[in-house]
């Protein structure tokens, strides 16, 4: 299995550019060979469930020289959300795309992010994490604006711009680590740190990683784009980007480089926990008032990724290592829930316009008529968001809101589950407008979506419920991954 | 073709010669540069670049159709696609012998061309990337641009 | 120490440029400024007075300690190699972009193209 990991980023890699030149021959290739690419990729990433901790080391170079790969429980869980996810979200395309054309170029775009955010999640040094981190992110620029409408090409140019600066930052950032360090490593630069002790200039790089990163999971005094970029992609990808690239690049990068490199302080602790807290709050809020579905999602998505915030924040601040371990446990857990059932939401919402040719909920009602495997889908999406048993969602939340009481943080935690009660508010409205109420007579002639997208809603609604059933069975495993984060990475060369 | 309608497109008979012998030498020096990437200053991308240069200057020079003539664009994107392909292709067959990226071929004598196994195979599947990859980007966007451009006088009007 | 504050005054000279200019193209010149101020400060890191290239040359070949004492870092050198191949692809994806709006809206100015609200 060791000798599998360099695969992860190999093989979409090369089918990008391979689909590109057969496509120029035979325009059904590209479909064939990127499921069956991402079908690999996600037998790959289950199959890596079993195997513990793995290093790899490119090139046979002798750490730390040379790039390393690493997987420990929390790239595995990170893997298995990006690999299950785009295998899904390639299911779906199939049928979805169709309507587009440069059908190619679109799984060459998508492919290279897929190869980009398993080479984030994979990186043993920080540089190569910069490297993949870009790639993702060019990709998820020129996917957006795949549409060239002039509201695609808006967002996109958007995006790009305050992505642009986030990479930046970001790399300013790596650059003094490296002047204060001498290594790229992220093992070399932690064990420099805890033997050298405290560098001032360590605090501003801190403050570069936290917009650097806080830009790219979108958290709130750095939400801008969000709201615009995910709802103006087509609608695979903006499951893919409000799914699992936010988490990939912000959220992972963040959780390895404060919690595994740095080592986390009662300061980052707070910054985190506010920063999740205010990202919950106004996300939430803003989404209440909005009308047209893809926007709604995805000011859930900043809520959302406040809750992932707000549990590794309490991992940080936490005295005893049980409650830390239960907060990142709960975010890490939430992580894994947002991607199920934001997935589910954004492509159950592109069925919607897929069939009814419009996204406005207003127009919409009484689609449960029309449309009863979407209907059933967003439904199980919808209360399992909003966090009602036996769901996914509840016992993350559960985990996140326990976690604050025992670090007696309780005006956080009635936050938190204020927070829950309003996006179930939310969500009732989606609910209303869409799946329930009067058929409207113009949206008489509506049809259920294609098989391969019916495939795809189902498979996630029942991965929504079997998570939240099975949650028993991969509590320990989530609590070995929180636990792993906090003590230093120690790697098995 | 008369010689009065070859002058039209591009700019003056002096440019137009001097650029069709530079673009050769330019081209040769970026082989150069990509080849000895891994004995001197240089290498895959500086190379490619250069090449892709050579090929501005000529379209610059002369025309859009000539630098086409040379090197279509269909040719570019597919070689854009084939030098990166080849590039992972080289990874996985170090894989294949031990390590991803993994140097498996014989490397020569020190500082002669053939010294540094698969690091020169590697440069100059970055020079085709680079070259074709360039070269396209130049062209669609100058086809982009003078889309915008008519359409801009069109609104004039 | 002086050369590292005045990559960090450029760095936020492209921040400047991005806030206060309305224009899209002078916006991605702003982008353009960040990404080299990062660029310019990354080599600063590697340099060393008086130090050579980190090439090893036939006659060195024997006395590797002292060429690597006196030798650059080269390490820097390659990461910035690398981002400005990223910042090259950055910015064609901009400029295509730029266009493509321009076409839209036959605009470069951003308070004109605003169809969206953040």
């Amino acid at each position: 299995m060791l000798n599998l990991i360099p695969l992860f980023v190999a093989v979409p890699m090369g089918l990008a550019f391979f689909t590109l030149i057969t496509s120029k021959f035979s325009k059904r290739t590209s479909d064939v060979f990127t499921f069956l690419g991402v079908s690999f990729l996600a037998y790959l990433a289950v199959r890596l469930i079993t195997a513990g901790n793995l290093d790899y080391m490119v090139g046979g170079w002798k750490w730390p020289l040379g790039i390393q790969l690493h997987v420990d429980k929390l790239t595995v869980i990170l893997l298995l959300i990006i690999n299950v996810v785009a295998f899904l979200a390639t299911l779906y395309a199939l049928s979805y795309m169709e309507r587009y054309t440069a059908k190619p170029k679109f799984y060459a775009l998508l492919l290279l992010m897929i190869a980009g955010m398993n080479g984030v999640v994979l990186a043993g040094d920080l540089f190569n994490l910069y490297v993949f981190l870009e790639i993702a992110s060019l990709a998820s620029y020129a996917l957006v604006g795949f549409g060239v409408e002039s509201e695609e090409l808006e967002a996109s140019f958007k995006y790009l711009i305050l992505g642009g600066v986030a990479s930046s930052m970001i790399l300013l950032g790596i650059a003094i680590v490296y002047a204060n360090t001498g290594s790229l490593n992220m093992a070399d630069i932690a064990q420099f740190l805890s033997t050298h002790g405290e560098r001032s200039s360590i605090y501003f790089v801190y403050a570069l990683f936290l917009m650097g990163f806080g830009l790219k999971s979108a958290m709130v005094p750095f939400h801008a784009w969000l709201p615009d970029a995910h709802p103006s992609a087509p609608a695979p990808i903006s499951a893919m980007l409000s799914g699992v690239l936010i988490k990939a690049l912000g959220i992972y990068a963040i959780a390895r480089i404060f919690f595994g490199m740095f080592g986390v302080n009662e300061m980052l602790g707070w910054i985190m926990l506010l920063l999740g807290t205010l990202s919950m709050v106004v996300g939430v809020l803003l989404a209440l008032g909005q009308y047209d579905i893809k926007r709604q999602l995805a000011y859930h998505s900043i809520s959302q990724m406040g809750y992932v915030m707000t549990g590794l924040g309490v991992g940080a601040l936490a005295g005893s290592p049980e409650v830390a371990a239960l907060g990142i446990a709960g975010g890490l857990f939430h992580a894994i829930n947002h991607a199920t059932f934001k997935t589910s939401l954004f492509l159950c919402a592109g069925a919607i316009e897929y069939s009814t040719g419009t996204r406005d909920m207003r127009k919409l009602g009484g689609l449960y008529k029309r449309m009863p495997f979407t209907s059933t889908a967003t439904s199980v999406a919808s209360l399992s968001i909003a966090g009602i048993p036996p769901f996914n969602g509840f016992w993350s939340k559960l985990m996140i809101v326990i976690a604050l009481f025992q670090a007696k943080l309780y005006v956080y935690a009635a936050i938190t589950v204020f927070v829950s009660f309003v996006t179930l508010l939310s969500f009732i409205k989606l609910q209303k407008f869409c799946v329930f109420g009067e058929l409207k007579p113009e949206m008489k002639s509506v049809k259920e979506v294609p098989v391969s997208m019916v495939i795809a809603l189902v498979v996630l609604a029942l991965l929504c419920l079997g998570l939240g059933l099975g949650f028993p069975f991969i509590e320990g495993f989530l609590l070995d991954a929180a636990s792993g984060l906090k003590e230093l990475l120690v790697f098995n060369i | 073709m008369s010689n009065k309608s070859k002058h039209q497109d591009g700019m003056s008979l002096i440019s137009k010669t001097i650029s069709s012998f530079m673009t050769a030498l330019i081209a040769l020096f970026g082989f150069y540069i990509a080849f000895y990437g891994h004995l001197t200053p240089g290498g895959g991308f500086a190379g490619g670049v250069i090449i892709a240069a050579a090929f501005i200057l000529l379209t610059l020079s002369h025309s859009k159709k000539v630098s086409l003539k040379k090197f279509p664009d269909i040719i570019a994107s597919l070689l854009d696609n084939f030098g990166a392909l080849s590039f992972v292709a080289l990874g996985l067959l170090g894989f294949l012998s031990g390590a991803f990226f993994m140097n498996f071929v014989q490397k020569g004598k020190a500082f002669t061309l053939l010294s540094s196994g698969t690091i020169l195979l590697a440069n100059i599947a970055i020079m085709i990337k680079v070259m074709a990859g360039l070269f396209a980007i130049f062209v669609g966007l100058s086809i982009f641009g003078r889309i915008v451009a008519e359409g801009e006088k069109g609104d004039m009007r | 120490m002086i050369v590292y504050y005045l990559c960090l005054v450029m760095f936020m000279l492209g921040i400047y440029c991005l806030i206060a200019k309305k224009n899209i193209v002078r916006k991605i010149i702003g982008i353009v400024i960040i990404e080299y101020a990062t660029n310019l400060f990354l080599v600063f890191i590697g340099y060393k007075h008086n130090g050579i290239a980190p090439i090893i040359t036939p006659e060195m070949q024997d006395n590797i300690p002292a060429f690597a004492a006196q030798s650059v870092d080269p390490l820097p050198q390659a990461l910035v190699l690398t981002s400005i191949v990223i910042g090259l692809g950055t910015l064609c994806l901009m400029v295509a972009l730029a266009i493509r709006l321009n076409e839209k809206y036959r605009t470069f100015d951003t308070t004109e193209i605003s169809s969206l609200k953040g």
